[in-house]
């Protein structure tokens, strides 16, 4: 199936039964797929106004304590911006999608990663984060989405899986053999007190400047938390690895066949594919840095992840950049090039 | 096989009726001088007919797509050429429809036309590997809302179950008695199974009207 609709039948395998989105290409097929099957299983499927009405049922379906989501590509995403900083200012837990096309503005709609800065950072205002999940195939969309879920309700806060154009519109064979944990209790939720408890409630404005920097500091425990239990990220050909290379997503595929390429002229080159771009999976770097001579950041944006790499790795060795934009995807041969250059063999 | 003048694929999306087409263009064009593929996918910008653009001009095969296939602009444009299809007489053609119901809209403004000639033939694509269309009943569904939508009636069925580039030939064997189930219930013949050249070698005597193909993209 193509990875938009992974997404989707995985979203509904967790138990979400409630999506509101807006079309935008390449990610249609979720809020398409959606449309078809949500009426078939008692599920809501609702094709909003706007991006922004979506994000604000997304807002209104989480604060119940039910599995909600929304899918977006770039530009939609930042019309969500300021929904997806209500979620968290408000400790709720929903999975976004963004499936990423060029930019910035209109862009295109072509593949790109150069939203990783929004979807790390946060996107809209104020201080928090979102976890942030990067798959690189069609299979692995449907189980982060799983993932996604899951992670949202266990810290109780948005979680967005951040893929793009290429992996979302192409077609894979997928497995839908995953173990789904029970959602945990909610005792937050405002599904009504029938007199029996006090009010829930469920808002992000708070009067007393003294409680608001409380609330946040609450929040940043609860990331140092996460940052110590999720990283995660594939490791590849480490072991001895001087050269490495680093990419997510689509760009991890492409990079993973250089890799094997460099490996066969006898480079030491390895891989690390951060799964989750936030919390960024420090602890792979830091191992890496007995070997590594040099970094190779591979991105389809002009240089977001880099950052991310040289904090990790407190650019004790030297990190550069091989990238394509605008929704253009770097070769094989390109990043086998920059491999090659790295090891002192490019003249060769 | 025997084409009529014009030979439309529609189905469900994601079915494989471009690369289907991009096959039965090549082979007609063995047997006739003018032959043109048409793409008049008016809802999916990616993995269009123009992706094969190279081989079907070495073929001496004319293409027609809109000329916003495969470029930034995402809008739903057919190409100005597809009257071609109807007004020349002269020109054969397989002709790729969008997907579901609402790509197959996009034939209403010369489904008259193809009906008073009486020389077509509309084949369902299936692929019952896809994940909505899993089954007969999920099939049918599908037909009747193309049928209402592009206002032709189908004349046969292709079977064009796959996992991609993982497909073996058990994969594409599994399939068939469900594909002669909807070729029963609608009364329909099931007039190909398609299967990369590769497979298609293995099931030689396994399956009537095998439809070997090339495919249009290797994956990443």
């Amino acid at each position: 199936m193509k990875g938009n609709e992974a997404i989707a039948e995985a979203a509904i395998q967790a138990g979400c039964r409630h999506y509101f989105g807006y079309p935008i290409t390449p990610q249609t097929e979720i809020a398409a797929y959606m449309a078809k099957r949500m009426p078939k299983i008692g599920g809501t499927f609702l094709q909003a106004e706007s991006e922004i009405a979506a994000i604000n049922m997304v807002y209104g379906v989480s604060s119940t304590g039910k599995r909600v989501m929304t899918s977006s590509s770039s530009p939609g995403i930042s019309l969500k911006g300021e929904g997806i900083s209500y979620l968290a200012g408000c400790d709720l837990p929903a999975l976004i999608v963004n499936c990423q096309r060029g930019g910035p503005g209109l862009g295109g709609i072509q593949p790109s990663q150069s939203d990783y800065f929004q979807a790390t950072r946060g996107g809209g205002h104020g201080d928090y984060h979102m976890i942030v999940l990067a798959p690189d195939s069609v299979q692995e969309m449907a189980e982060l989405t799983i993932r996604g879920f899951e992670l949202a309700d266990e810290y109780r806060m948005p979680s967005m899986i951040l893929a793009d154009g290429t992996i979302g519109q192409m077609m894979e064979p997928v497995s839908f053999d995953f173990e789904i944990k029970e959602m945990p209790e909610k005792p937050w939720t405002t599904t009504g007190t029938k007199m029996q408890r006090p009010h829930n409630i469920v808002n992000s404005l708070y009067l007393k400047p003294e409680v608001l920097e409380q609330k946040n500091f609450e929040r940043y425990e609860k990331y140092a938390v996460i940052c110590e239990k999720e990283q995660r990220a594939e490791e590849y050909l480490m072991d001895d690895a001087e050269i490495v290379v680093t990419a997510f997503g689509i760009a991890a595929r492409v990079a993973k066949n250089a890799v094997n390429a460099a490996r066969a002229e006898g480079i030491k080159a390895g891989m690390i594919r951060p799964v989750t771009v936030w919390p960024f999976p420090e602890k792979a770097f830091k191992k890496a840095l007995g070997t590594a001579k040099q970094f190779i950041s591979v991105e389809l944006s002009m240089g977001q992840m880099i950052e991310d790499v040289k904090l990790a790795t407190e650019c004790r060795v030297p990190v550069s950049l091989c990238c394509r934009v605008g929704g253009m995807i770097p070769s094989p041969d390109q990043v086998y090039a920059a491999i090659r250059e790295a090891a002192g063999k490019a003249g060769e | 096989m025997d084409y009529k003048r014009i030979t439309l694929l529609s189905g469900h999306y994601g079915s494989g009726k471009t690369n289907i087409a991009v096959n039965m263009a090549e082979e007609l064009r063995t047997m006739r001088e003018r032959v043109a593929v048409a793409d008049l996918d008016i809802v999916n910008p990616y993995f269009r007919t123009r992706d094969s653009e190279d081989e079907l001009k070495e073929a001496g095969i004319r293409m027609i797509v809109s000329e916003y296939a495969n470029s930034n602009l995402d809008i739903p444009a057919l190409p100005q050429e597809m009257y071609a299809l109807v007004d020349d007489r002269g020109l054969s053609s397989v002709v790729d429809v969008g997907g579901d119901d609402r790509g197959a809209l996009a034939l209403g403004r010369i489904a008259p036309a193809i009906r008073e000639e009486q020389d077509y033939d509309m084949f369902l694509v299936v692929n019952l590997y896809r994940p909505l269309t899993p089954d007969p009943d999920a099939v049918l569904e599908v037909m009747a809302e193309i049928e209402t939508a592009s206002g032709l009636p189908f004349t046969g069925i292709i079977n064009n179950s796959n996992l991609g580039a993982e497909t073996s030939p058990e994969d594409v064997l599994r399939t068939v008695p469900a594909a002669e189930e909807i070729a029963r219930r609608t009364g329909l013949p099931l007039v190909l199974t398609c299967a990369e050249k590769c497979v298609a070698r293995e099931l030689e005597g396994k399956v009537c009207n095998l439809f070997p193909m090339h495919l249009q993209k290797r994956p990443v």
